[in-house]
């Protein structure tokens, strides 16, 4: 029988994994998909609470996210391609234009 | 005199009518057909004619000693007060109409032989471009001219003389678009400025010695608060403030005379009128031969009650009427253009008429200023109208023949120039017979004037000499026409040769005023003139003519005919009965002969002496100006400004924004450390949060386990 435990370390594990993802990596894109890792490591603690609370309103939370992750991976990779055409790269460290 | 009537109460209309047809040509001629500018403008200055006549026929109604008339329409100028012998006396320069008998005849033959000149333009006019722009300054002319001889103020004349000026200006130069013609309007323009320039410095004078400017006070209602210039000079001269020629006058009166020299084409300034020849005839005849040019004649009679204090200027006066009457005939004795020979034949009568005033024959001298505008006017119509017959031809060496080809044309000339020879019984033998008799007279008193009385005999010879000369080279002998022309001569339009007549006629008995003269009693003109002409000398000082016996004066008659007939027969005899001894002269004077051809040599004489010099001075002006003022003054005050603006400019590079960016600069370097972690790598962004993120976390941990504990 699995406890609340595990899936908060499977959460806690996912979202670990999309956190160094985020920090470590150089492309951009696999940033983007870290930041749906760390999403979805919400997700799992949303659904889960849901579950122990006996409320709904965690699973609806849960799939609005699922929504938002939507628009911010095609918002976050039209602005990668755009971003590529004007400088043929996607690496994160290269992009360094708003810095003083 | 309760009423002075329509016609005298209506003066101020008698300009009026041709300024508003000027107007109506000047502003919407070029819309108007040709009958429509020919009606009004001929129409306005017949009703100046009958306006004119009426008022003068009102005015020969009165008592001679009161025929004065004075009209004061509005104060024009009032300046203020000015300086009189030390005391400020206020002064009023008005804008009034004066009609006396000097007045009378002057308007009579402006608006009279003007009307007949203006009819006469439009058959002349009738084939030239412009026709309307001729008829408006013609008009405008008329206007000026009137208010000339109808002002009451001296101020208000100059306003007419300029006007005049300026129209005589404006129609020699009428075909501007030949060089010689534009040139010479110019020429007359500023010849005659010179002139003005005495002119404004008389009446500038004349304001501050006597306070005003007014000729009488006669006829106003307050004698006392409209001064006139006579009055003041009466009254002056009773209280022997001033005395009989005091250097006062003298200098008044040659001022006036040195403006009258310029208008009226005298030495030293009339080199202008043979040059005004380039307009069209009919302007020659009623500007620069029976009007205009008589202008400064007018005004000195007009100022006679000054003059007559003044010999010196009298004898000045005299002098120049008489060398100008000489000078210019003998220049006419050889002219080929046949208007330049009446043009200097009009300097000459104007000689004449100047030593009139000259000898203090004021009456003569305005008696011979209406006959001469009669038969001058008459003698350049005939010329016009034999220019007009030939199309175009003004060279007597291309004419002759003509006396029967243009008969309404050659048979007034004849009279025209009989009258100008002054043969009896036309007009010209009477005006002059009266100068040459009042200079002669002269002579009884003091010796000098039978040197002029001789120049102007002499001057009588060559007129009848070179006017006959004229005639027959015209209008006898062999035709010398090109077969052109010959084919295409017709007798000028009826509009033409009408005027020609009247014209005629009144050179036969414009003279007959003077007809008391040939039994000894005074010419009903001067009796007519003298109430205007007398003056205010003191008795003892007054120009006397001693009366002649009659035998003398039919012996004076005799001498001035025969020297004419003289004169006639020679030119009979060189220019038709043997030409051939033209040349022999010729031959044997070829000196005398060029010196006369190139009218001695003034015209270039005055270019090297004035016209060059004054270019010289324009050059050195032109010179300073580009050097000095140009040079020195503005690009001296640029190229400061620049220095200037350098300075400043280094100050604003070095000092203001130095302070500026030393502010920015140093806010920079405090801002250095933070500035470190803006790298613009949103990786190391997102390491911050998470540390962030981990503090949290740590910093509440405790917060985590109750909540944790909670959900066991």
């Amino acid at each position: 029988m699995m406890s609340p435990a595990h899936y908060l370390f499977l959460s806690l594990a996912i979202f670990l994994i999309g956190c160094i993802g985020v920090v470590t990596r150089r492309n951009v894109i696999v940033i983007l998909m870290s930041i749906e890792l760390i999403l979805n490591a919400v997700n799992i603690n949303l659904v889960l609470f849901s579950r122990i609370f006996g409320d709904v309103s965690g699973q609806v939370f849960a799939l609005f996210i699922i929504a938002d992750a939507a628009a911010e991976a095609a918002v976050g990779l039209g602005i990668i391609i755009a971003f590529f055409r004007n400088r043929e790269t996607v690496l994160a460290d290269e992009m360094d234009l708003l810095k003083w | 005199m309760t009423s002075p009537g329509y016609f005298l109460e209506h003066l101020w209309l008698i300009p009026l009518f041709p300024l508003v047809s000027a107007a109506l040509m000047l502003f919407i001629g070029r819309l108007l057909p040709k009958s429509a500018v020919s009606f009004l403008c001929v129409g306005s200055v017949f009703l100046s004619f009958v306006y004119a006549a009426g008022a003068v026929l009102t005015l020969l109604t009165f008592d001679p000693e009161h025929r004065v008339f004075q009209q004061i329409l509005f104060e024009w100028i009032t300046p203020g007060p000015i300086p009189v012998a030390g005391l400020l006396t206020p002064f009023i320069a008005d804008w009034g109409y004066l009609l006396d008998p000097l007045s009378c005849v002057m308007v009579l033959v402006v608006t009279g032989v003007g009307f007949l000149i203006h009819v006469y333009s439009i058959g002349y006019m009738d084939h030239e471009g412009g026709y309307y722009r001729f008829f408006g300054y013609l008009n405008l002319f008329m206007f000026s001219m009137l208010t000339l001889v109808l002002a009451n103020n001296l101020l208000l004349l100059f306003v007419g003389w300029e006007g005049v000026g300026l129209c005589s200006y404006l129609l020699i130069g009428f075909y501007f678009l030949k060089k010689s013609a534009s040139d010479a309007g110019k020429k007359a323009f500023i010849v005659n400025r010179v002139g003005d320039t005495g002119f404004v410095l008389g009446i500038f004078y004349i304001a501050i010695t006597f306070g005003t400017i007014r000729f009488t006070s006669q006829g106003l209602s307050d004698p006392v608060a409209f001064a006139g210039i006579t009055q003041t000079l009466a009254a002056m001269l009773n209280q022997g403030r001033v005395a009989f020629g005091a250097p006062v006058f003298t200098a008044i009166a040659l001022l006036l005379f040195f403006g009258a020299t310029g208008k009226s084409a005298q030495i030293p300034l009339y080199i202008w009128l043979p040059d005004a020849m380039e307009g069209p005839t009919p302007v020659s005849a009623l500007i620069h031969a029976a009007t205009m040019v008589t202008a400064g004649v007018y005004m000195v009679a007009r100022m006679n009650a000054v003059y007559q204090l003044a010999p010196i200027a009298m004898d000045v006066v005299a002098i120049v009427g008489a060398t100008t009457a000489i000078f210019a005939a003998t220049m006419a004795l050889v002219q080929n253009d046949i208007k330049k020979v009446l043009a200097y034949s009009t300097i000459s009568q104007l000689g004449y008429m100047f030593l009139a005033l000259g000898v203090g024959a004021f009456a003569a001298s305005v008696f011979h200023l209406m006959t001469h505008a009669f038969f001058k006017a008459l003698l350049f119509l005939g010329a016009g109208s034999v220019i007009h017959a030939l199309s175009g031809e003004q060279d007597l060496r291309k004419m002759g023949g003509l006396w029967n080809t243009v008969p309404a044309t050659s048979r007034p000339f004849l009279i025209a120039t009989l009258a100008i020879s002054g043969m009896p019984p036309l007009a010209g033998f009477f005006s002059k017979d009266e100068i040459l008799g009042r200079t002669f007279s002269r002579v009884a008193t003091v010796d000098r004037y039978l040197a002029l009385w001789l120049v102007g005999l002499v001057t009588a010879g060559l007129t009848a000499f070179y006017m006959f000369r004229l005639l027959f080279l015209a209008f006898f002998g062999l035709s010398r026409l090109s077969h052109e022309k010959e084919q295409h001569i017709h007798e000028s339009p009826k509009s033409m040769t009408v005027p020609l007549m009247i014209l005629a006629a009144l050179s036969i008995v414009g003279g007959w005023f003077a007809l008391p003269a040939l039994w000894g009693e005074e010419s009903s003109f001067e009796i007519f003139l003298e109430p205007v002409l007398r003056g205010v000398v003191p008795e003892t000082a007054a120009i006397m003519f001693p009366h002649h016996t009659l035998l003398i004066e039919y012996l004076l008659m005799a001498a001035s005919v025969s020297i004419a007939g003289l004169g006639i027969w020679l030119a009979y005899t060189l220019y038709l009965k043997y030409p051939q001894v033209q040349s022999k002269l010729v031959a044997i004077w070829p000196g005398l002969h060029n010196l006369l051809i190139h009218k001695y040599y003034i015209d270039e004489i005055y270019d090297a002496l004035f016209v060059n010099r004054i270019k010289d001075l324009s050059t050195a002006l032109g010179l300073f100006d580009g050097k000095v003022i140009d040079g020195l003054g503005v690009d001296g005050a640029g190229w400061l400004t620049r220095v200037f603006s350098s300075i400043s400019m280094w100050w604003d590079k070095w000092v203001i924004d130095g302070l500026v960016n030393f502010v920015g600069k140093f806010t920079r370097f405090l801002s250095h450390p933070i500035r470190m972690f803006q790298t613009g790598v949103f990786s190391s962004y997102a390491v911050m949060i998470l540390v962030g993120l981990v503090a949290l976390l740590l910093y509440y941990g405790h917060h985590m386990q109750v909540l944790v504990r909670s959900l066991r």
